[in-house]
Protein backbone atom coordinates (compact mmCIF):
# COMPACT_ATOMS: atom_id res chain seq x y z
CA UNK A 1 0.00 0.00 0.00
CA UNK A 2 1.20 3.38 -0.70
CA UNK A 3 1.93 5.95 1.87
CA UNK A 4 -1.01 8.16 0.55
CA UNK A 5 -3.45 5.52 0.59
CA UNK A 6 -5.74 5.43 3.33
CA UNK A 7 -6.07 2.16 4.94
CA UNK A 8 -9.50 0.37 4.26
CA UNK A 9 -11.60 0.34 7.91
CA UNK A 10 -14.27 -2.32 8.84
CA UNK A 11 -16.58 -1.40 11.97
CA UNK A 12 -18.54 -3.85 13.88
CA UNK A 13 -21.36 -4.18 16.15
CA UNK A 14 -21.09 -7.46 18.15
CA UNK A 15 -24.09 -7.89 20.23
CA UNK A 16 -24.55 -11.03 20.52
CA UNK A 17 -22.80 -13.48 23.65
CA UNK A 18 -23.19 -17.41 22.54
CA UNK A 19 -20.51 -19.38 20.76
CA UNK A 20 -21.54 -19.22 17.45
CA UNK A 21 -22.31 -15.62 17.23
CA UNK A 22 -18.93 -14.74 18.66
CA UNK A 23 -17.21 -16.10 15.58
CA UNK A 24 -17.68 -13.82 13.12
CA UNK A 25 -16.71 -10.90 14.78
CA UNK A 26 -13.65 -12.21 15.67
CA UNK A 27 -12.68 -14.00 12.66
CA UNK A 28 -13.37 -11.47 10.38
CA UNK A 29 -11.57 -8.95 12.54
CA UNK A 30 -8.36 -10.59 12.76
CA UNK A 31 -8.44 -11.76 8.91
CA UNK A 32 -9.65 -7.66 8.23
CA UNK A 33 -6.21 -6.76 10.14
CA UNK A 34 -4.40 -9.54 8.01
CA UNK A 35 -5.28 -7.71 4.92
CA UNK A 36 -4.26 -4.14 5.69
CA UNK A 37 -7.42 -2.99 7.04
CA UNK A 38 -8.30 -0.83 10.23
CA UNK A 39 -10.73 -2.45 12.38
CA UNK A 40 -13.06 -1.86 15.38
CA UNK A 41 -15.16 -3.94 17.31
CA UNK A 42 -17.40 -2.35 19.63
CA UNK A 43 -19.27 -4.78 21.98
CA UNK A 44 -22.20 -4.13 23.49
CA UNK A 45 -25.14 -5.98 26.03
CA UNK A 46 -24.83 -9.64 25.37
CA UNK A 47 -21.64 -9.39 23.34
CA UNK A 48 -19.92 -7.74 26.20
CA UNK A 49 -19.43 -11.90 27.18
CA UNK A 50 -16.61 -12.51 24.28
CA UNK A 51 -14.52 -9.89 25.94
CA UNK A 52 -15.90 -10.80 29.48
CA UNK A 53 -12.37 -12.60 30.71
CA UNK A 54 -14.69 -14.49 33.54
CA UNK A 55 -16.84 -16.16 30.71
CA UNK A 56 -15.29 -15.83 27.41
CA UNK A 57 -14.06 -19.42 27.44
CA UNK A 58 -17.69 -20.62 28.59
CA UNK A 59 -19.66 -19.33 26.17
CA UNK A 60 -22.71 -21.56 25.15
CA UNK A 61 -24.73 -22.66 22.07
CA UNK A 62 -28.28 -23.06 23.10
CA UNK A 63 -30.29 -25.98 21.02
CA UNK A 64 -33.64 -23.98 22.28
CA UNK A 65 -35.18 -22.73 19.53
CA UNK A 66 -32.46 -23.24 17.09
CA UNK A 67 -33.32 -25.71 14.12
CA UNK A 68 -29.90 -25.43 12.36
CA UNK A 69 -28.15 -27.81 15.32
CA UNK A 70 -26.26 -30.23 13.01
CA UNK A 71 -28.13 -32.67 15.03
CA UNK A 72 -31.45 -31.49 15.29
CA UNK A 73 -32.48 -31.37 18.54
CA UNK A 74 -36.93 -30.90 19.34
CA UNK A 75 -37.68 -27.71 21.11
CA UNK A 76 -39.21 -29.72 23.87
CA UNK A 77 -36.18 -31.34 24.53
CA UNK A 78 -33.65 -28.54 23.77
CA UNK A 79 -35.35 -26.78 26.81
CA UNK A 80 -34.44 -29.42 29.61
CA UNK A 81 -32.36 -28.68 31.54
CA UNK A 82 -28.32 -29.93 30.63
CA UNK A 83 -29.17 -29.87 26.62
CA UNK A 84 -27.58 -26.29 26.85
CA UNK A 85 -23.87 -27.65 28.42
CA UNK A 86 -24.61 -30.81 25.49
CA UNK A 87 -24.86 -28.75 22.61
CA UNK A 88 -22.43 -26.83 23.69
CA UNK A 89 -19.87 -29.59 24.58
CA UNK A 90 -20.95 -31.11 20.93
CA UNK A 91 -19.76 -27.72 19.50
CA UNK A 92 -16.68 -27.30 21.19
CA UNK A 93 -15.56 -31.28 20.07
CA UNK A 94 -16.07 -30.24 16.48
CA UNK A 95 -14.50 -26.72 16.33
CA UNK A 96 -11.42 -28.38 18.27
CA UNK A 97 -11.40 -31.32 15.75
CA UNK A 98 -11.41 -28.55 12.96
CA UNK A 99 -8.91 -26.99 14.77
CA UNK A 100 -10.41 -23.86 14.68
CA UNK A 101 -8.82 -22.08 17.74
CA UNK A 102 -11.08 -20.86 20.70
CA UNK A 103 -12.81 -17.54 21.57
CA UNK A 104 -9.86 -16.36 24.13
CA UNK A 105 -7.48 -17.33 21.38
CA UNK A 106 -9.21 -15.32 18.88
CA UNK A 107 -9.74 -12.20 20.79
CA UNK A 108 -5.94 -12.59 22.00
CA UNK A 109 -5.00 -12.43 18.19
CA UNK A 110 -7.32 -9.51 17.67
CA UNK A 111 -5.51 -7.39 20.32
CA UNK A 112 -2.04 -8.23 19.44
CA UNK A 113 -3.04 -7.42 15.80
CA UNK A 114 -4.49 -3.99 16.86
CA UNK A 115 -7.84 -4.16 16.84
CA UNK A 116 -9.60 -1.89 18.94
CA UNK A 117 -12.27 -3.51 21.45
CA UNK A 118 -14.49 -0.98 22.14
CA UNK A 119 -16.79 -1.83 25.40
CA UNK A 120 -19.97 -0.48 25.30
CA UNK A 121 -19.73 1.42 28.54
CA UNK A 122 -23.75 2.02 28.94
CA UNK A 123 -24.22 -2.11 28.94
CA UNK A 124 -21.48 -2.46 31.02
CA UNK A 125 -23.23 -0.29 33.40
CA UNK A 126 -26.11 -1.88 33.18
CA UNK A 127 -25.64 -5.60 33.37
CA UNK A 128 -23.64 -4.50 36.80
CA UNK A 129 -20.20 -4.97 35.47
CA UNK A 130 -17.26 -3.39 36.04
CA UNK A 131 -13.72 -2.87 34.13
CA UNK A 132 -11.75 -5.17 35.90
CA UNK A 133 -14.39 -7.91 34.65
CA UNK A 134 -12.83 -7.20 31.05
CA UNK A 135 -9.46 -8.30 29.35
CA UNK A 136 -6.64 -6.19 29.57
CA UNK A 137 -6.59 -3.30 26.52
CA UNK A 138 -10.21 -3.02 25.74
CA UNK A 139 -11.54 0.80 25.83
CA UNK A 140 -14.89 1.88 27.02
CA UNK A 141 -16.68 4.04 25.50
CA UNK A 142 -19.65 5.36 24.11
CA UNK A 143 -22.20 5.46 21.15
CA UNK A 144 -20.14 8.38 19.79
CA UNK A 145 -17.04 6.64 20.19
CA UNK A 146 -17.99 4.02 17.90
CA UNK A 147 -19.65 6.44 14.98
CA UNK A 148 -16.51 8.50 15.31
CA UNK A 149 -14.18 5.36 13.88
CA UNK A 150 -17.73 4.06 11.69
CA UNK A 151 -18.40 7.11 9.91
CA UNK A 152 -15.94 6.72 7.70
CA UNK A 153 -15.56 2.90 7.51
CA UNK A 154 -15.81 1.02 4.42
CA UNK A 155 -17.51 -1.93 5.84
CA UNK A 156 -19.79 -2.08 9.02
CA UNK A 157 -21.23 -4.86 10.26
CA UNK A 158 -23.90 -5.44 12.59
CA UNK A 159 -23.56 -9.02 13.94
CA UNK B 1 11.26 -23.41 -10.39
CA UNK B 2 11.24 -20.75 -7.89
CA UNK B 3 13.14 -21.04 -4.89
CA UNK B 4 11.20 -20.02 -1.75
CA UNK B 5 12.85 -18.49 1.03
CA UNK B 6 10.07 -19.65 3.43
CA UNK B 7 7.93 -22.56 3.85
CA UNK B 8 4.80 -22.04 5.96
CA UNK B 9 2.87 -25.05 6.78
CA UNK B 10 -0.35 -24.71 7.93
CA UNK B 11 -1.74 -28.13 7.45
CA UNK B 12 -4.79 -29.16 9.55
CA UNK B 13 -5.67 -25.74 10.84
CA UNK B 14 -8.73 -23.99 9.29
CA UNK B 15 -10.10 -20.47 8.63
CA UNK B 16 -8.81 -17.69 9.73
CA UNK B 17 -5.21 -19.57 10.87
CA UNK B 18 -3.64 -19.66 7.39
CA UNK B 19 -4.46 -16.10 5.87
CA UNK B 20 -3.61 -14.77 9.91
CA UNK B 21 -0.25 -16.85 9.57
CA UNK B 22 0.41 -15.82 6.07
CA UNK B 23 0.25 -12.29 6.61
CA UNK B 24 3.09 -12.84 9.95
CA UNK B 25 5.26 -15.32 7.78
CA UNK B 26 5.29 -12.74 4.95
CA UNK B 27 6.11 -9.23 7.49
CA UNK B 28 9.39 -10.99 8.03
CA UNK B 29 10.77 -11.19 4.78
CA UNK B 30 12.43 -8.62 2.32
CA UNK B 31 10.41 -7.69 -0.79
CA UNK B 32 11.16 -10.28 -3.63
CA UNK B 33 11.48 -13.26 -1.27
CA UNK B 34 9.17 -16.03 -2.18
CA UNK B 35 7.12 -17.32 0.73
CA UNK B 36 5.61 -21.52 0.24
CA UNK B 37 2.27 -21.62 1.37
CA UNK B 38 1.56 -25.03 2.46
CA UNK B 39 -2.34 -25.35 3.78
CA UNK B 40 -5.13 -27.97 4.39
CA UNK B 41 -8.60 -25.72 4.47
CA UNK B 42 -10.24 -26.30 1.05
CA UNK B 43 -11.35 -22.13 2.08
CA UNK B 44 -7.41 -21.71 1.82
CA UNK B 45 -8.36 -21.91 -2.08
CA UNK B 46 -9.53 -19.27 -2.91
CA UNK B 47 -8.75 -16.93 0.60
CA UNK B 48 -5.17 -17.20 0.23
CA UNK B 49 -5.48 -15.76 -3.43
CA UNK B 50 -7.82 -12.74 -2.41
CA UNK B 51 -5.61 -12.13 0.35
CA UNK B 52 -2.41 -12.06 -1.92
CA UNK B 53 -4.71 -9.65 -4.51
CA UNK B 54 -6.52 -7.15 -1.18
CA UNK B 55 -2.61 -7.09 0.47
CA UNK B 56 -0.85 -6.21 -2.99
CA UNK B 57 1.32 -9.39 -3.25
CA UNK B 58 2.34 -11.45 -5.96
CA UNK B 59 0.73 -14.76 -6.30
CA UNK B 60 3.49 -16.74 -8.58
CA UNK B 61 1.73 -20.34 -8.36
CA UNK B 62 -1.04 -22.11 -6.97
CA UNK B 63 -1.29 -25.56 -7.25
CA UNK B 64 -2.51 -29.02 -5.60
CA UNK B 65 -0.08 -31.36 -4.18
CA UNK B 66 -0.76 -34.77 -2.51
CA UNK B 67 -4.03 -33.82 -1.27
CA UNK B 68 -2.42 -30.26 0.10
CA UNK B 69 -2.71 -26.54 -1.59
CA UNK B 70 0.38 -25.18 -2.49
CA UNK B 71 1.32 -21.59 -2.82
CA UNK B 72 4.08 -19.37 -3.94
CA UNK B 73 3.62 -15.71 -3.01
CA UNK B 74 6.31 -13.16 -3.70
CA UNK B 75 6.49 -10.17 -0.94
CA UNK B 76 5.90 -7.45 -3.49
CA UNK B 77 5.96 -4.34 -1.10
Amino acid sequence: MSEEEKPKKLAIIASKGTLDEAYPPLILASTAVALDMEVAIFFTFYGLDIINKKKYHRLKVPPLGNPAMPIPVPNFIGGLPGMTAMATKMMRNWMGNANVPTVPELVEICMESGVRMIACQMTVDVLGLNKEDFIEGVEFGGAATFLEFAKDADITLYI
Amino acid sequence: MVEPKEVLDTSGLNCPMPVLKAKKAIKSLNVGDVLKIIATDPGSKKDIPAWTRVTGQELLEEKEEDGKFVFLVKKAK
